[in-house]
Formats: structure tokens, sequence, C-alpha cells
């Protein structure tokens, strides 16, 4: 173990010296022990008597609902949180009274199997996420049993105060303390992408004093007692002191290991337990995802209110007639209808006491018409999108073969949702680009290197050419980049001959491109990893553009192999010898990159002993100022080659260098040490400063240029997008002018196209920001924000009626403004008349701002797309969030409702299972009211022929296996299986989603429309089987039809109309669906068999009602057939005029479909474009823009020609 | 088009044969998984909305005459008598002539045949405003729709002990089926019991019995009513039991209907359980017998009725009835008109179809009818 330990030294490394300075104790230090900061930790001492006083939670984790005990009553307590179901509820309870027009039994079965069905759906996801626990819970690690010895224990095993041994690669299983670990300075590298999706690793040092318990038994004889604060959620605080053989040490969030995070580039660390199970930051941290519920839903539940109206109204109508009816049973002390005995009764029907009876008779009558609030909508639309997500996570369109990713819905009640959608804000990084950086370009000493073509370029070629050979040139780019995959290096896309296999030796100015390519190799905070069996070196950066430059620098021969502490070394091409030799450098300081200082430097010594101070910045302004007057030789040139390769959609990166002399140094590196050891709140200004005094006379060296991919088929989507009249928002924490060219290269923007800045970097702004007064400056800048929206709606407004397309960009600090409560409306405003909208520079917090704000004020359907930690408030605000299951953790897919792996599926996602959903469900709800409508008028209308008794037609188990066996799994096979248009054609006609965006497929006229129906099937049905069953025999033998037979035929009559109705409305017939229609029918006919021969307790009224009394009467099927044909007249002619003359899109396609003209490629360019609402952006758009530009100057020059 | 969208390219099937598919998460491809199954997707083109209104009117037009022409083929003879028999110095207070023992309630009335009459003739007594399908009534109707956990139900003292476990809330014939729970009248109330001892058959129903009878003659030659096969089978056979006699009942102070003989098992009381079957609606015919012989053109039937049941206080009718029966059934023109009219309506509208494709023809899916533009997407 030592000896291994002992030639990790070598490799070890300690780049970030200065921020393992020493800690100390702290104001904070000063709370321990009082209220918040109660912990003691008992290290190494399971026995001892005091830690067992204190009780600390196990490290067991639940995610579950629910446990085994609180199972029940919590589901149950769910369940019955809906107003429907305690509806239902309450009718069960009621049907036990003997107000119950049925019996009990059938009433309260459908509800036990709803809720059970529920309840067995909470059962089974809960039973997921308890596997997962199992998982975790019972991961091993290595755990201090006394003298000396580790072994192998379980996660949920470990207490407070245990002592760990974490190997690497590992996850920390509970909040541990660092003791020390295989470096022996104490540190560790720690990947914390779970918790924060961050992928740079973090460094994390042990306090000295435990810095050498190195071995397991160095732990046979080590106390120590640690007091810190409680439990809490913050990630990024920790206050603690440490007490060891009397001596007390302050501990900070340094050494603080979090659960969930993982132990990189380190071999093993020691640790102590001091937060174990849901007392971990991690856990605390976890919130419960909003729960999200689509328009379709909150609709849906104002058509139960709807209902539950109509029902009050009849129960009201019906009791009050009952009452009347009731009280005139007795007359003068004389009995009218002497055959009920009025004079002999109880309150239910007593006429003295009418009111009563009527109040009564009201809660009969509630129970009576129940059936039309369907009972098994809410299981059956649950078990619909259960099926629909079952669907799109096995659709293979959507599985990304290179990253074995299938798309995932991870919540089903949004399927509908995704139909709907009006726009879709999305992130930039990750989603739209791949976030892999490729070095392609380079300005060294003021000449431009590097042939690549980039995307952004091939877009702007085509832009500029001829519009038709638009795809010619993709397919040639599309050659072009199968050719470079072949042979390229990841991260580098670097093709010029005057640089590569060391050719720049022999350039003009070899010795600025020497400076230049070893200042990439040693400018960054990259690890170098070298693959023990191939020795190549792979590289862990924090940034894939650092990457990127490290990568660049190993290529171009300047290869960086080994970082220490106080050393970079890298095997360099010498220009002289032309030979590789090993150099290695100093290192001094480093100083970090920061949002604010937009640079990042280090200070190293060269073998020669001078000091170098290496230096690369993001923006001209922040490096173009500090260059010395002689360092400015290329200024001009390098100036026009980064406007150019920022105009090509790259991200650019000044080089600069200065050579510092002793003095100076040791004047800064003081400062500097002083600053980084204060503890006071301005600590990062007085850094900042520091660096600030170094940072200044450089030299410049030339510029970088990397590319930010974009992901494959993006256009291509977002165009797809764009036709279907979705809105697209870029949000994204990128500079303005990186946002601006991936909105070029995604066709959001194109030339011509009128855009809208609204910036507060301008010069002026930042004239303004010089001044002192800050609230001044917000003042100022916010009437700037202000002034230039107001400008901008101007433009809008003019534009309208020119109707050209306008985008909108606008910055962060822009936004910020925008977002108060008094711009925001006029933002908004502008915003949404814009064909695109641009936000850039732009916090986490402010996307989940502008989300809510669209969603809120436009109420609208918003879907966020996003791959990032940062994008996590966007998903979890927009009605919809969807998360890229990429490289850059799992934390957006944690907090997404859907994830897929590229951002191109968004189109399959919305365009064919978002439609098609949308459309299944909305049919779904409007049959279910249909046929419950249907079904339920039938009783009310019977009650007017039985003086509103709430005599019931049917049987009851008639009454209550209606909604469950009869009519039920057509329905759900409607939800889950039928499609207006197969998915070919949902993507050739993308306008087809506008169904789901203006919701004409579940607007109130179609509901009503659908209730309208229900009412009209009802009447027919029950007057027509009243006429016609009158008093005469019903067939040869001479019987009249009694209660029993009309009922069954009533009923007979019902089940074929509401599934007939079923077969008319559905467009999509495969077996299954002529299964569970035709079964339904021929089920009941088996069922009315089956209960008719059971023995007359159990089939009472039904008993031989169908073989003996209906089956041999002609009567009975004429009546059938006849109720059949004309319920379903009304609706078969109007769905055939409306077919005809007024179809909605999906119907125009499949009259399209029908013939035969959809492979007719000019024709259903002509459907499209006569139904096309002008699209305002991607690449058709740009197509039409550019041939419409075309044609005017044809006409011009025609025109010029006349003249 | 560019083969742009992703999705266009990847139909081909994966082969799931090699091993590491099944290492992976791609998803399994089948025609049910990619719904794509082979579906049939009608649409209403003309042709089809053409072809099947013509259709039902063709179907519907010959099914409604056959109909009507076998509804026009009954004969059928109603006298409404509830008025008439009553005699003319009671017609202000018929309650009183109908609730008095003391008149005489024979009445005499005379039916002309029009028509000739096949045999059987079917004789149907018909009340009008008479609401069988009370829920007071229907249910209570003697039956026990009560099971309990243990089936000897004899014991009264016990009953009350037992959890009551209310299996169905309709009639399920207990006590009448076997003479075993004959005391099992626990929802017949208020006829459930007479002096504490049970009624058999219980209940309001079969408290309110019918009794008016009918005695029929032609030319002063009577003619015999059979009572055979009026009664549903099952009922007979399954529901009332032959074993059970009436008990106690019409022995309370207040008396309902007509009066059963209690040598005769239930099962054998066929008025009884004719009557027992519950009518849907108010207005209603129940069978009373059937005259076995063919009534003749111009014959005239003399009815003597025993006009014993009120329906004088509820404003009721009664009615007797004579009526033969086709394969339809009784006379009643509504299906048959129903089906013509629905048939013709059908024609009509193929008729205006037609000529609407005529008079406005336009090729299938004319571009200028997709008119999404008029609509357009809400700003």
């Amino acid at each position: 173990m030592a000896g291994n330990r002992r030639k990790r030294h070598n490799f070890s490394s300690q780049i970030h010296a200065f921020t393992c300075g020493k800690t100390s104790f702290q104001g904070d230090h000063s709370l321990i022990g009082g209220p918040g900061f109660s912990r003691v930790v008992y290290c190494n001492d399971p026995d001892c008597f005091e830690s067992s006083v204190l009780n600390y939670s196990d490290n067991y984790v639940r995610t579950t609902k629910y446990t085994l005990a609180t199972f029940l009553p919590r589901s149950i307590f769910e369940q019955f949180r809906r107003v429907a179901n305690l509806y239902f509820l309450l009718c069960a309870i009621l049907s036990f009274t003997p107000l119950s027009p049925y019996s009990a039994v059938s009433n309260v079965l459908p509800l036990v199997v709803v809720i059970g069905a529920t309840m067995g759906k909470e059962i089974l996801e809960d039973w997921r996420r308890k596997k997962q626990d199992i998982e975790v819970n019972n991961r091993k690690v290595k755990v201090h049993f006394g003298d000396g010895v580790f072994e192998s224990s379980k996660w949920k095993d470990l207490k407070v105060g245990d002592i760990v041994k974490v190997e690497k690669d590992e996850f920390f299983p509970a909040d541990l303390i660092l003791l020390s670990s295989s470096y022996e300075e104490a540190i560790c590298y720690v990947e914390t992408t779970n918790l924060d999706g961050e992928t740079n690793l973090k460094l994390k040092q042990a306090l000295d004093a435990t810095s050498n318990l190195i071995e397991d038994s160095s732990f046979q004889n080590f106390k120590a007692i640690i007091r810190c604060e409680d439990p809490n959620a913050s990630l990024y605080s920790f206050v603690g002191t440490m007490d060891i053989e009397e001596q007390q040490y302050p501990l900070s969030p340094q050494q603080l290991l979090l659960r969930d995070s993982k132990l990189r580039n380190t071999d093993y660390i020691y640790g102590v337990v001091i937060f174990t199970g849901h007392d971990t930051k991690v856990i605390q941290n976890s919130t419960p995802p909003p729960s999200k519920r689509s328009k379709i839903e909150r609709r849906m539940d104002k058509i139960i209110y709807f209902l539950f109206g109509t029902l009050v109204l009849m129960s009201i109508i019906g009791s009050i007639i009952f009452g009347i009816t009731t009280s005139e049973d007795i007359e003068d002390g004389r009995m009218k209808r002497w055959y009920l005995r009025p004079d002999d009764t109880t309150v239910y029907y007593d006429p003295k006491r009418a009111a009563a009876a009527a109040i009564l008779q009201f809660w009969t009558d509630v129970l009576l018409y129940g059936y039309l609030i369907p009972i098994s909508l809410y299981v059956s639309i649950e078990i619909v999108k259960m099926l629909q997500s079952r669907f799109i996570n096995q659709d293979i369109h959507m599985y990304y073969e290179e990253a074995d990713k299938p798309a995932l819905a991870r919540t089903s009640n949004l399927n509908e949702e995704l139909g709907q959608v009006d726009t879709i804000l999305s992130d930039k990084t990750g989603t739209l680009t791949c976030n892999s950086m490729e070095f392609i370009k380079c300005s060294i000493a003021g000449t431009s290197y590097g042939r690549g073509v980039t995307e952004v370029e091939r877009a702007m070629a085509s832009r500029k050419g001829s519009p038709l050979p638009q795809e010619a040139t993709e397919e040639e780019a599309n050659v072009v980049e199968s050719a470079e995959e072949k042979a390229s290096v990841k991260g580098y896309n670097f093709v010029d001959e005057r640089i590569v296999n060391g050719n720049w030796v022999k350039e003009p100015r070899a010795d600025v491109i020497h400076k230049f390519l070893r200042l990439l190799a040693i400018c960054h905070t990259a690890l170098p990893e070298i693959d023990e069996e191939t020795g190549r070196i792979t590289y862990e950066a924090e940034s894939p553009d650092e990457a990127a430059f490290v990568i660049a620098a190993r290529e171009l021969g300047f290869e960086f192999y080994e970082r220490t502490q106080t050393s970079i070394s890298l095997h360099e091409l010498d220009p002289v010898s032309c030979r590789s030799v090993e150099r290695s450098y100093k290192l001094l300081n480093v100083l970090e990159f920061s949002s604010s200082r937009k640079r990042m430097s280090v200070i190293v010594r060269n073998e020669e002993g001078t000091l170098l101070l290496l230096s690369k910045g993001a923006d001209s302004s922040v490096m173009f100022e500090r260059l010395a007057e002689n360092g400015r030789e290329f200024e001009e040139q390098t100036k026009a080659h980064i406007n150019e390769y920022a105009d090509a959609g790259l991200r650019t990166l000044i080089l600069a260098y200065r050579e510092l002399d002793e003095e100076e140094y040791n004047r800064f590196n003081e400062e500097f040490t002083v600053a980084k050891n204060s503890l006071s709140a301005d600590r990062e200004e007085m850094i900042e400063e520091a660096a600030e005094k170094i940072e200044k006379d450089l030299i410049l060296l030339g510029a970088t240029a990397v590319e930010d991919k974009l992901q494959n088929g993006v256009p291509e989507c977002i165009d797809k997008l764009a036709q279907a009249g979705i809105k697209l928002w870029v949000l994204t924490g990128d500079k303005m002018e990186t946002a601006i060219n991936i909105g070029f290269a995604c066709s959001l923007l194109r030339q011509g196209m009128q855009q809208i800045v609204v910036n507060s970097d301008t010069p002026e702004t930042k004239a303004l920001e010089k001044s002192e007064d800050k609230s001044a400056v917000a003042a100022a800048l916010k009437e700037s924000v202000i002034r230039q929206i107001l400008d901008g709606r101007t433009l809008l407004r003019a534009s309208n009626e020119s109707s050209e397309a306008l985008a909108l960009i606008i910055d962060g600090k822009s936004l910020a403004y925008a977002l108060e409560d008094d711009v925001k409306d006029i933002f908004l405003e502008l915003a949404i008349g814009c064909a695109s909208v641009i936000c850039c520079r732009s916090s986490p917090k402010q996307k989940a701002l502008v989300t809510r704000l669209v969603k809120v004020k436009t109420g609208s359907t918003t879907l966020a797309i996003g791959d990032g930690a940062n994008d996590v408030g966007m998903l979890q605000e927009a009605d919809i969030g969807v998360g890229i299951s990429g490289a850059e953790g799992m934390q957006a897919v944690m907090s997404s409702d859907i994830a897929i792996a590229q951002f191109r599926f968004l189109e399959r996602l919305l365009l064919v299972h978002g439609h098609w959903c949308y459309r299944r469900i909305s049919s779904m709800i409007c049959y279910f009211f249909y046929k419950n409508i249907a079904f339920g008028f039938t009783i009310f209308f019977f009650q007017m022929y039985a003086s509103f008794s709430g005599q019931t037609v049917y049987n009851d188990w008639f009454l209550s296996l209606y909604n469950v066996f009869f009519t039920s799994l057509p329905v759900i096979a409607l939800g889950v299986f039928d499609q207006d248009v197969t998915a070919r054609l949902c993507l050739r006609f993308p306008l087809l989603y506008q169904e789901g965006i203006q919701n004409v497929l579940f607007s109130w006229t179609r509901i009503l429309g659908w209730a309208f129906n229900g009412v009209l099937s009802a009447i027919i049905i029950f007057f027509f089987c009243i006429r016609a069953m009158e008093q005469q025999a019903f067939r040869k033998g001479g019987e009249v039809a009694g209660l029993e037979i009309l009922g069954a035929t009533m009923y007979t009559c019902v089940v074929w109309v509401v599934n007939c109705q079923m077969a008319l409305s559905i467009s999509y017939f495969t077996f299954i669906q002529h299964i569970f229609i035709w079964g339904g029918i021929i089920f009941w006919y088996l069922f009315l068999l089956a209960y008719g021969a059971m023995d007359p307790y159990i089939s009472t009224t039904a008993y031989k009602v169908f073989i003996e009394a209906c089956a041999p009467a002609p009567f009975f099927w004429l009546i059938t057939i006849l109720v059949l044909i004309s319920s379903l007249l009304p609706y078969f002619a109007y769905s055939s005029i409306q077919m005809r003359f007024f179809p909605f899109y999906h119907q125009m396609i499949q009259w399209i479909r029908v013939d035969g003209q959809i492979d007719d490629p000019e024709y259903v360019y002509m459907v499209r474009q006569r139904s096309l609402r002008p699209t305002t952006v991607g690449f058709t758009a740009r197509f039409e823009a550019s041939s419409r530009n075309l044609k005017a100057d044809l006409e011009k020059m025609t025109e010029g020609q006349a003249l | 088009m560019k083969g742009g969208s992703a999705s266009s390219g990847g139909t081909d099937a994966p082969s799931n044969s090699s091993s590491s598919s099944s290492r992976t998460k791609k998803p399994k491809y089948s025609k049910f998984t990619q719904q794509e199954l082979p579906a049939c997707k009608p649409i209403l083109t003309p042709g089809y909305v053409i072809m099947i209104f013509t259709a039902v009117g063709v179907i519907f037009i010959p099914v409604g005459l056959f109909s009507l022409f076998a509804s026009e083929s009954v004969v059928e003879i109603v006298d409404r008598y509830d008025i008439d028999c009553v005699p003319s110095n009671y017609s202000s207070n018929m309650l009183a002539y109908i609730q008095s023992t003391a008149t005489n309630k024979t009445c005499t009335r005379s039916l002309n045949i029009t028509k000739e009459m096949k045999s059987p003739v079917f004789i149907y007594y018909q009340l009008d405003n008479f609401y069988q399908n009370h829920r007071r009534y229907a249910q209570s109707v003697c039956f026990s729709y009560t099971i309990y956990f243990e089936e000897s139900t004899c014991d009264h003292r016990h009953r009350n002990l037992k959890i009551a476990f209310r299996y169905v809330k309709s009639r399920s014939d207990k006590q009448l089926r076997s003479s075993k729970y004959e005391s099992d009248t626990k929802d017949c109330a208020p006829e459930a019991t007479s002096k504490g001892f049970p009624i058999v058959p219980c209940g309001l129903t079969a408290w309110s019995l019918f009794n008016d009878t009918y005695g029929f003659s032609v030319k002063n030659k009577a003619l015999e009513v059979s009572k055979k096969n009026i009664a549903w089978k099952s009922d007979k056979g399954h529901k009332f039991g032959s074993d059970v006699y009436p008990k106690n009942f019409q022995t309370g102070e207040l008396i309902g209907g007509g009066k059963l003989n209690s040598s005769i098992p239930l099962s054998e009381q066929d008025d009884l359980i004719v009557w027992m079957r519950t009518a849907a609606l108010p207005s209603f015919r129940k069978l009373y017998g059937k005259i076995e012989v063919d009534l003749q053109v111009n014959d005239q039937v003399t009815v003597v009725i025993q006009n014993n049941y009120n329906t004088y206080s509820f404003g009721g009718k009664k009615k007797v009835v004579l009526s033969t029966t086709s394969w339809i059934g009784g006379k009643n023109d509504f299906l048959g008109i129903a089906y013509l009219t629905v048939g013709g309506l059908c024609l009509f509208l193929a008729i205006s179809f037609i000529l609407v494709y005529v008079a406005k023809p336009r090729p299938l899916g004319d571009p200028t009818y997709l008119s999404w533009n008029r609509n357009p997407a809400g700003n």
C-alpha cells in the first residue's frame, strides 16, 4: 500500500495549491453548539454512550412515496383528493342507505375496481422506486470495524461517526468529512455531476491534522469529535469544528464530500460520516417535482363540473315532481294511489311529509343519475396514457444509437399536451449544439490558419448562393463531413498543411507560433490522464473548449503530459532541432477564469528562469485593452480575423503573454497571497484586483476559433417545427455574437430579417455604468431598455403591414429589466410579435422567468428543452420539460417530463406523438361524455314514466357494468391506437399540428356537440323503444313487454349505439379495434345469456329474459336495428357533410391520401402552400424569401430592359 | 423533399438476433410497437356515403312495409268500461260505488267484431295511469331481496343479530319460491305481516292484485277463456314455488285487490304471476286469457264484467282488449312507420347528396377546399 502510494506521488498534482490555503476559524464558527449548529459526531467510536444517545437517523434512503404501513391511508387519501372520486365515494356510502335506487354492491364494485386499478398503478410505480432504493442502499463501502480492519458493509448500515474508505470512481455513501487521501497533501478530486450538472472536477482537501492517517491501521486508535451545523440543504456551505486530542480545528466545505458525488482521479480517501440518509445535503435538496396537469385535463374537470351541474338540475327537477305527486297521493284524507298505501308508509314516500320525501328523493336521484359522470374516465385515461407513453418509449425513430438511449416519457400525464405546444424555449449548448468544441481555426501573428468549414459557413454559403443549389451544398457538406470524421480526433478539426506535422517552423513568424502553441499547452486547468496501455493522453478539463485547446496543442506538437502542484510538463517540438524535447515549467500562480473577468492567466517560470504571464481571454474588449503599446503589432489583422470567425459561428479567444520581472512578480505574489488567504467578504474582489494589476501590458499572439457544433438534424427539425407554427425561442447563457451565429446556423435568423437588438452592452450604457451612483445607473439602463423595446414595437407594427419577419435578440442584463413587472407586458408583446427570439447571457433564473412569463401571460402551452443543470428551473416551470439525455449529467433529465437523446427527436415527439396523443385523448374524453350522457339520459327519461320515484329501468348489474365492461375497452383502444393520419403524413404536413395549438378537437363547440349527440341518441333510444313497446303484445304468443324486457331491449340498443358510434368516429381500424368494438357487443349478449341463466336470486329481473323473452321475438331484433340506425343517422349525416364541405385539416390529408395524390410531390407542395400561413423561420422560409427576392430582382431587370 | 426528417430513414428492421442487441436499450421493432399495424382507414367519401344511405333506404322501406302490414293485419278491439260500468246514480261518486260491498258490480258490455279474428284471440285488461313501476310498489313485492349469510332464516329473534348483506335491490322472489322462506318478508312493508303472521304472498303488488273478471259469450253461447300459458314459463317454473300456498292473504284491516284460493299453490295462480310481472309504463296491458275459437265478422261478443277493481280513486282507466297477434306481436304501427320514415329519409339524403355532387362536382381533394387560412393561427 505504501509503495503504491509513493509511486503515486510522482504523478500527483496540485494545481490548485492556492485554493488549499489553511482554513481558519471564521465568524461562523462561533455559532457552533448554538441553535442550528448542534450536531455532535463521535468519530470512530460507535459504541460510545453519547453517540448512542444522539440517535441520528440511519443511512437508509427512501425515495418511495409509500411504505407498507402508510400505503393504505396515504394512497386512499390521494385518491379521494379528486373531486370525482369523492363524489363516487359519497354515492357508494349513500347506496347503503334505503335511499339507493339500486343495490349497494353494484355501486361499490366499480368504485373499488377503479380505485384498485389506480392504486395498483401507484404500487407498480412505487415498486420501481423501491427497487432503485434497494440497489442504492445495498451498495458496498468499506467501513472501519475497529482495530484498523476495514470491511465491506452496505450503505444502509452506515452510522454517523463511521470511518469509511472510498475508492476511485465510487460514489460517496453519505456526507463525509475528508480525513486523508492517497495523495500526500490529502487532496482528492470530486465529480459533482449528479448534484449540479457541472462536469468539471472539484478539489477537496483534508485538514493537516488528519492527513497523516494514510493506512487502514492508522485508524485503530483514531478518535475525534466533530461539532457542526444541523442538516440543511445548502450545498456550498458548511461550518464545523473537529476536536482531535484536545486540539480544535475548523472545518469548511473544503473538507466536505457530498453523497452522490463521485471520487475521481484519486485512488482512495478516508472519511468520517457526518450526515446520513435523509440528513445528507443532496437528499435535503431534492424537492418533489411540481406536478403538472395538462390543459385538456383541466378542461375535462370543467366538463365534469358541467355534468355535475346537469345532474343536480335533473335531480332537483325529479325530486320536485316526485314531491308534488307524492303529496297528492292523499287528498282530503282519501288515498288516491291506494296501491301504494300512502297511509302506512315510511318518510321516503309520505304524502304528509312530502317536502322531506322530496329532499330524500333528491339524494336518490343523485345516485340514480350518477351514470352521467363516467366513473371509469380517470382510470381509463390513466391506462391510456401509460400505454401511450410506452409507445413513445418504444419508438425506434427516437432511439439514439450512438448513446444507446431511447426516448423516455417520465411522466405520462402530459402526453396530449405535447400536441398543443405553442412555444418552445430551448437551451443552446448541448441542446441545439453538441457541446463538443472543435479547434478549427486560429490567427497567429496576423495570419489566419485553418481550412475547416463550419456548419455556419455552409449555411452562410447556401444563404448567399442561389437558393436552388442549397441541397447540393448540403450533400456536399455531408460528404465532406463524413470524410473528415474518418480521421478525426475528438475536439480537433484543424486542417492546414502550413501548421500541422511541425511545418510551422518554416512559417515566417515561427517564433510567435511557438509561443502561441506553448501558451495553449500551458495556460489551462486541465488534468492529463494517461491510458496505461496505449500511452495515449486524454484530458480532463473544466470546459470543452479548454479541452479542445489542449488537444490542439498536443496535435500540433506540444503535448502536455504531466501536472504537479508546482509544475507543468510538456513534450514540445523544438523549433531549432525539430525534435521533441521534454520541458517543464514551474507553475507559480493560476488566475482562474470567472465570468466577470472573462479571462484566465497562469504565471510560470520556464527552464531558463524567465517569468512568463500567459493569458487567454474571451472578448476583444477584455483583452485588447490590456495590450502593451508594443504588443499591438497584429491587432488590426487579428481583429479582422476575429470578426470573420465570429461570423462563421465560432467561439474566439485571444491569446497574449508577457514577461515579468522578479520584482514585479514578488510584489504581485504578496498581494495575491494576502487576497487569497483573506476571509473577508470581498475576498473575490481583492483577488480580482490583484490579478488586474498584473494582467496588463500584454503582447498579442493571436486568436483561436473553436466551433460549437450543431447537433445532427437541428436545422431540419427547426424548419419542420416552424412550418408547424411552433415558435422557437432560444435562451442561452452564451454571448450575443455566438447566439446570433447559432441563430443563423439554425435558420432562426436569416439575411433580410430585421433584427431588433435590445442590448445593455452598448457604448452608451458602458459609459453610463462608469458613473458611481448605482441606482441611477440602473434607472438609466432600464430606461434605455424600455426605449429599445418601444422602438422595437414600432418596428413591429410597421412590419405587421408589410408582413416582414422580425427577430428579437436581447441580452441578459436587458432581460433583467425587461422582466420587471412594469415592463414585461410590452416586452412580451414585442417578443410574441417576432418570428424568432434569442435571449443571450441569460441566467438559469431568467430562463425560468421568461418561461413563466410566456406561460402565464399568453396562456399558451410552453415546452422547455435543455440538457444542463442550469435548465432545471426552466424545465420545471414550463408546461412540458424535455430533457436532453446527453453528456452533461442527469440533472435536466431527472427534472424533465420527457427525456430524448437528441434535439431532432423533438420533431417526431411533437408532430407525431404529440398530435396523436392530443387527438386520441380529446376524442376519448368527448366520446366518454357522449356514451355516459346517452346512457344517463335514458334513465332520466324513464323517470318521467315512473312518477320520478327512482325506479331504474335497467337491472342493477347492467347499470354498474356499463362503464366497466361493455363500453370501456373500445374507448381505451381509441385512446391508444387511433391515428387520423400516419406518422409519415404527420411529418409531411407539419401544419396539421395547428389543430392542437388551436385546440380545434377539444373546443367547447365540439364537446357540447358530442353532449348534444348523446342527448339525441338517448332520446331516440328511449322514445323509440317505449313507443314501439307500448301496451301491445310484442310477440306472437301474446305476451306483453314488462319492465325487464323493456330494460334489456333498451340496454341492448344502448350498447349497440355507443359501440357503433365509436366505430363511426375512429379512423384507424386495426384488428384490435375490431375485437374490442364487436367483442364488446358480443360480450353483452354472452353476459345476458350467462347472467340470465343464473338462479333468479342473483339474476333477478334478468332471469332468462334473453332466452325466453327477447331472442325468440323478431320484434326485439327489429327494434334494435331501427334504434341503432336512427341513432347513428344524425351523426353520420353531419359528419359526411362536414367531411366533404368543411373538412378539418387532418381530413384534408385523408382526402389526399384516399385520392392517391400523396405521392405527387407537386400536388403535395401545392396543398401545403395553399394551406400554409406564411412561415417566418426555418430554411424553407429562407428559401422562399430568397426566391422572392430573386423574382423581384428579375422583374426589376426586365423592367429595366423594357425601359 | 429533403430526407432531412430524422425519422424517415429509420424503417429498417434491426436484427434482434445478435447478442449485442439484448444488452442495448434499443426498442424492439415490431409493427405493433411502432404503431404501424395494418389497418383499414375508412373515410366518408361521397361514394360510401351515397352507398350507405341507399342501402339503408333500400333495406328499411321493405322491412317497414312488412311490419306495417303485419301490424295492420292484427285485429284489436278495445273497450273502456270503467265509467260506463258505474250506474248513473253513482256517477258523481264512483269511489263510493266501488268501495261499497253492497253494490252490484256486474256489468255487461257488447263488442262488435268488425274483422274476422283468428284464434287464439288474446284477452287483455288494460290499466292506465297505474304506476306499477313506482319504486315503492315495484320493490315492495314481498320478495325479500335480502340474503343472509346463513340460509336458515326462520328464526325471527335472531334475524336482527345477523348481518344483513344486501345483495340486490330488486325482486328475488325468495318467499314465493319455497315454503321454507315464507316468513321472509323483510321488505314487504306495509303488507308484510297480518296480526303478527307473515303474509304469503306479501307486499304491495300481490296485495293490489287486479280482480275484475270477464265472461264472454257470442250469440248467448259462452266462450271458453283459457288461462293456459298466459304467464311466462320461467316465472311459473322458477319464481313461484309449487309448495307455497297463500297464507294470511288479504286478512288485514284494509283489503287491497283480489283474493287468492289458498288451496292452490302460487305456481298455479297464473293471474297472480302475470300481475306480479312489473309493467314498464303507467299504461299497460296484462294477459287475462285466451279464446281458442275464431270470432267472425259482425259477431257480437257479450262481456260480463265483475267491476271490482278500484281505479277511480286515482283516475285510472280500465279497458278490456281482444286482440289477435301476428309475427310482430300486437297492433302497433310505430315500428313500421318508423322504418319507413328512416328508410325514406336515407333515400332522400342519398338523392340530395347525389344532386349536390352533380351540381357541385369537384375532384376529390381539391385544394380549394383546404381552407386552413380561413381560421388563421391565433396570434
